[in-house]
């Protein structure tokens, strides 16, 4: 912590050393860890000047991956954007579904059946086990650890991804929650197999918790590296296991209480330090609570229909008004805002992106670390470019 | 003591090294194109079109309603109605498409067209092993490549064509109903009718004569 | 009968000879040392490379290349061939030497690296009568060839005239440097107790057996220590995981061999790679007695099956450790060779000499590993905690 005092301040003009006759001494070096990044994150660039190896100035450039979500979200019906929900945040497609289905049931009054409501909360806690596996997998590979780790979380993901499968028929790109409800049913089997998958992953986290709780190699590497402090981050609206690691307890679901999740008995872990160690333990303990609501929910799910009987699928029109509608997605606050004038499409489709929220602070958080540090730091946001660049 | 997590690690590892030679868990690669993994019931890939019976385009069940195209999100549908009828599956006389292009380069596999379609004739397949080396007109799949008989989407979707055929097979049964319940109400207005015309042939020539002008009064 | 296979090698050697005349003989003996170690340890290289690839495949839940076999045959061969064709495509790789480049030096540098390591397995002992060059300063000889390995990287790294190379380079000489002295005192101790630095003395110091079980320096405590401390500073030395910050970074830049590409990358990886095994058969002949074995009833085996068995053995281990753990942060790794490995092999060598000092029972077991165990534990402690790591305990909110 008292590093961050010691910290330059932060400042588009980078001013090298000089000594008494006014030449700099030394050089800076700038580097651009161009969009083709050996790091798993997407094509994403940072400009980083280098004073020795310490980051002395570092501007995120992101972009790369921009395809007019939000525009065309402009030109085409309600359901139509539901698709291209799915590709906003590629792992998490489930509870981007879910968020903009909230969003619209908002805005057209629309109530969502018992059944649906324990289903979208079971889909969005395997969501958030699903993304947590794999970020803790690309975290341990940024630091260099081969690809091991990383191969052990997508074995488990694997089982997740089959069981996305066998219900809304893609892996990734569900599409699985209309206005109202879901779109199909799930029947016991599933229920099942899903039952199995999350009695499985409480074994596969203390296998995977030994490479990562205690590792002296990691925690040299990770603790008191990035820290963030609580104040910078209410400040700059950071979100998610980043705030929580902070220290700061606000979590959507026990705020907000959207959905069902008041009926669900679960803890949020908060940290101290805000430090990259702080983040990946949150993520770690948040998968346990997951996994105790999972449990919850597929013992308590109830019969009954899955789509609200009041709404269409064709001739949508909402009434004219504006909502803005957030579910606590595994990144952060996943949040769309729509304006309705009435006609079948929107007036005005906007996604508030944790991940580019989020990115604001990469640069005080780098300040004063070394290269190899960046990026980790990187890998500790937890972005998804399709998110940030929508 | 320093070194003790680092040597549970790799504890972990060495498990999973010599698991990788006993148990199918610890090995979870199929070796593609030699083997493959079975495909789960629900996949989605592409759309189909779906047709009755051996004839594909006497059996089309599309009616060339166009609203899969409006409502497709890449708009990857291109839809040209025929000039002429065929009949479909209940008997009366539809339009057909003329036209049904796919372009599945893309075609997103959101399944809305399915969603949307009021006459169960399109569907999701599970192919996806369609790459091709022709740039320019490969992934267009024109309306001979997507019809594909009921029997195959049996095969594909067992649950989904169930309940599919099921629809059909409600339908048919309402419009055979609607027309048994039309030919019966037919014949019985005929026979109304008949009954009417009848009763009135029968009570006319009782009946006065058609009344003429009166006589003249007698002076 | 076993003896005349454990001496086959020698014995085919001097039948070649013979048919040298006689002022010729010391030369033409050298030049077929020299196709032996030739061929020898670069086909390991390439078997290792395959070994490697899948192991850390197997490690990670997959085949690792298991098709190739024999070229241009079906035969399969369980993808053991997956060096013939990596051989193929970096030989006819185009070689890009950059403009601004200084030619000769980076020429230059793949070769100064080869030769110094092709250099030491002068000295090393694959087997019994087995050595090339049996020095009596065999010891001094490897680690004098073994410096110049630092000079080939710097090298590199200048002559390339790119910033990154140069800061890879600067890195990797750094990293070499500071673990060089950890790796001399461990095989200090060696010397100091067997009392000659001549290998096969070493050697034949460790062919001792008690209760069947040989007098190998590992099974001591000191020996131990060393042994650790060796494999440690050899992973180092090696360039391996975790200690692969100038080589394999993640970040942006990609070492000193940057600009180099096709043959001179191959030579690049085939020098590293050997002298992998150049330290690991020092290290081998230091503390696990050479081509010793270790039981008294498994002496018939030939000696050297057991010196590549040991060698591929270790090996295994720098394959598993690479598989496993992630890489140190340069400050870390040179904090962990002054602060951590300094310390214990200068206690190693005062163990040492209380070893060689006290006479040959049990206390002087317990009082050496007593002395080591509470240096290790302290100096990792003060390692640890220095910087307030640890583990931690969180909170829930509500």
């Amino acid at each position: 912590m008292s590093s961050l005092a010691a910290m330059p301040p932060k400042s588009f003009e980078v001013k090298p050393k000089l000594d008494e006759s006014g030449t700099p001494i030394g050089e800076l070096l700038e580097i651009s860890m161009g969009p083709h990044h050996p790091s798993t994150h997407g094509v994403f660039r940072m400009d980083v000047v280098l004073d020795g190896e310490t980051v002395v100035k570092l501007k995120p450039v992101f972009g790369y991956l921009h395809r007019n979500h939000e525009k065309i979200g402009e030109n085409i019906s309600y359901l139509a954007s539901m698709p291209y929900t799915d590709r906003l945040d590629y792992f998490c497609s489930m509870t981007n579904n879910w968020a903009y289905a909230l969003t619209v049931e908002k805005l057209a009054g629309l109530a969502v059946p018992e059944r649906a409501e324990y289903i979208r909360v079971i889909m969005a806690e395997l969501t958030r086990l699903q993304n947590h596996t794999c970020l803790i997998g690309f975290f341990l590979q940024d630091m260099g650890a081969l690809g091991t780790p990383m191969m052990y979380a997508f074995r488990e993901r694997e089982k997740i991804l089959d069981i996305f499968e066998s219900v809304s028929g893609a892996r990734m790109m569900c599409n699985y929650m209309r206005f109202g409800g879901v779109r199909v049913d799930v029947n016991d089997e599933w229920i099942a197999q899903t039952k199995k998958v999350v009695s499985d992953y409480s074994k596969f986290l203390d296998e995977f918790g030994t490479f990562l709780t205690e590792n002296e190699i990691v925690l040299a590497r990770t603790q008191f590296i990035g820290v963030m402090p609580k104040e910078l981050a209410v400040n700059a609206s950071i979100t998610g296991p980043m705030l929580r690691a902070a220290g700061v307890n606000y979590d959507l679901r026990k705020v907000d209480k959207y959905g069902i999740y008041s009926r669900f008995n679960f803890q949020v872990p908060v940290g101290e330090h805000g430090d990259i160690y702080d983040r990946y333990m949150v993520r770690v303990l948040e998968m346990r609570e997951s996994i105790k609501i999972l449990e919850q929910a597929l013992r308590d799910i109830p019969a009954g229909p899955v789509m609200d009987p009041k709404s269409k699928l064709r001739g949508f029109r909402p009434k004219p008004g504006e909502v803005y509608g957030r579910v606590e997605g595994p990144k952060g606050e996943l949040g769309f805002y729509l304006i309705s004038d009435g006609s079948p499409n929107p007036y005005r489709y906007r996604v508030r992106p944790p991940s580019f929220v989020n990115l604001t602070v990469l640069e005080d958080m780098c300040l004063g670390h070394r290269i190899s540090d960046a990026v980790v730091i990187l890998g500790s946001v937890d972005i998804v470019l399709g998110e940030v660049d929508r | 003591m320093l070194g003790e997590q680092i040597i549970k690690g790799m504890a972990v590892t060495a498990k999973n090294f010599f698991g990788s030679y006993v148990s199918k868990e610890r090995l979870t690669t199929v070796q593609y194109p030699e083997e493959h993994l079975a495909p789960k019931e629900n996949t989605r890939q592409f759309p189909f079109l779906v047709y009755d019976g051996d004839d594909w385009e006497k059996g089309l069940r599309c009616v060339a309603c166009q609203i899969c195209e409006k409502e497709c999100p890449p708009k990857c549908i291109y839809i040209v109605k025929s000039k002429d009828k065929k009949p479909d599956y209940k008997g009366q006389p539809q339009i057909y498409p003329a036209t049904f292009d796919i372009d599945i380069s893309v075609c997103m596999s959101c399944q809305i067209c399915v969603e949307v379609c009021p006459f169960e004739s399109i569907k999701m397949d599970t192919k996806f092993e369609l790459s091709t080396d022709d740039r320019f007109g490969g992934l267009l799949l024109t309306k001979d490549k997507l019809a594909k008989s009921n029997s195959y989407y049996q095969k594909m979707h067992p649950q989904d064509a169930a309940e599919s055929d099921a629809v059909i097979a409600g339908e048919k049964a309402k419009a055979e109903a609607k027309a048994k319940a039309a030919a019966e109400a037919k014949i019985k207005a005929d026979a109304e009718a008949k009954a009417k015309a009848a009763v009135a042939a029968a009570t006319a020539p009782i009946a006065a004569p058609a009344p003429t002008t009166p006589p003249p009064p007698a002076k | 009968m076993f003896d005349k296979l454990d001496q086959i090698f020698v014995t085919a050697l001097h039948w070649l000879v013979s048919y040298v005349p006689e002022a010729c003989r010391p030369l033409a003996s050298s030049l077929i040392c020299i196709a032996f170690v030739l061929s020898v340890f670069p086909a390991v290289f390439s078997v290792t490379t395959i070994f490697e690839r899948k192991g850390i495949g197997r490690i990670q839940n997959r085949y690792g290349p298991n098709r190739v076999g024999i070229p241009f045959t079906k035969i399969r061969l369980a993808g053991f061939g997956q060096f013939i064709p990596d051989g193929v495509k970096m030989l006819t790789k185009e070689d890009i030497v950059p403009r601004a480049a200084d030619k000769v030096v980076h020429f230059l540098a793949p070769v100064v690296m080869l030769i110094p390591v092709l250099l030491a397995y002068a000295v090393l002992p694959f087997g019994k009568n087995m050595t090339i060059t049996d020095y009596d300063a065999g010891l001094l000889f490897f680690f004098a060839v073994g410096g110049a390995v630092e000079l080939s990287v710097f090298m590199a790294g200048w002559s390339s005239r790119n910033k990154y190379s140069l800061l890879g380079a600067m890195r990797a000489i750094a990293q070499m440097v500071s673990y060089e002295i950890p790796l001399i005192l461990s095989a200090v101790t060696v010397v100091m107790v067997v009392g000659s630095l001549n290998l096969n003395d070493i050697i034949a110091h460790q062919n001792q057996y008690t209760f069947g079980i040989a007098h190998w320096h590992v099974f001591t405590p000191w020996g131990l220590v060393g042994f650790i401390l060796f494999f440690i500073a050899s992973l180092a030395e090696s360039n391996r995981t975790p200690f692969d910050l100038p080589e394999a970074e993640s970040e942006i830049i990609a070492g000193y061999f940057t600009e180099y590409s096709g043959f001179k990358f191959a030579l690049f990886f085939l020098g590293e790679y050997l002298g992998m095994f150049a330290i690991i058969g020092l290290g081998i002949t230091l503390f696990l007695g050479g081509w010793t074995s270790p039981v008294s009833f498994l002496t018939w085996i030939p000696s050297y099956v057991w010196f590549f068995t040991k060698l591929m053995a270790i090996v295994f281990v720098f394959i598993w450790i690479r598989a496993t753990l992630p890489r140190l942060r340069m400050d870390q790794l040179m904090n962990f060779a002054w602060k951590f490995m300094l310390p214990l092999a200068l206690i190693n060598i005062l163990v040492a000499g209380i070893w060689h000092y006290m006479a040959a029972d049990w206390p002087r077991w317990l009082v050496c590993s007593a002395i080591i165990f509470g240096a290790y534990a302290i100096l990792g402690r003060s390692l640890m905690q220095n910087q307030n790591f640890g583990k931690r305990i969180y909170r829930y909110a509500e």
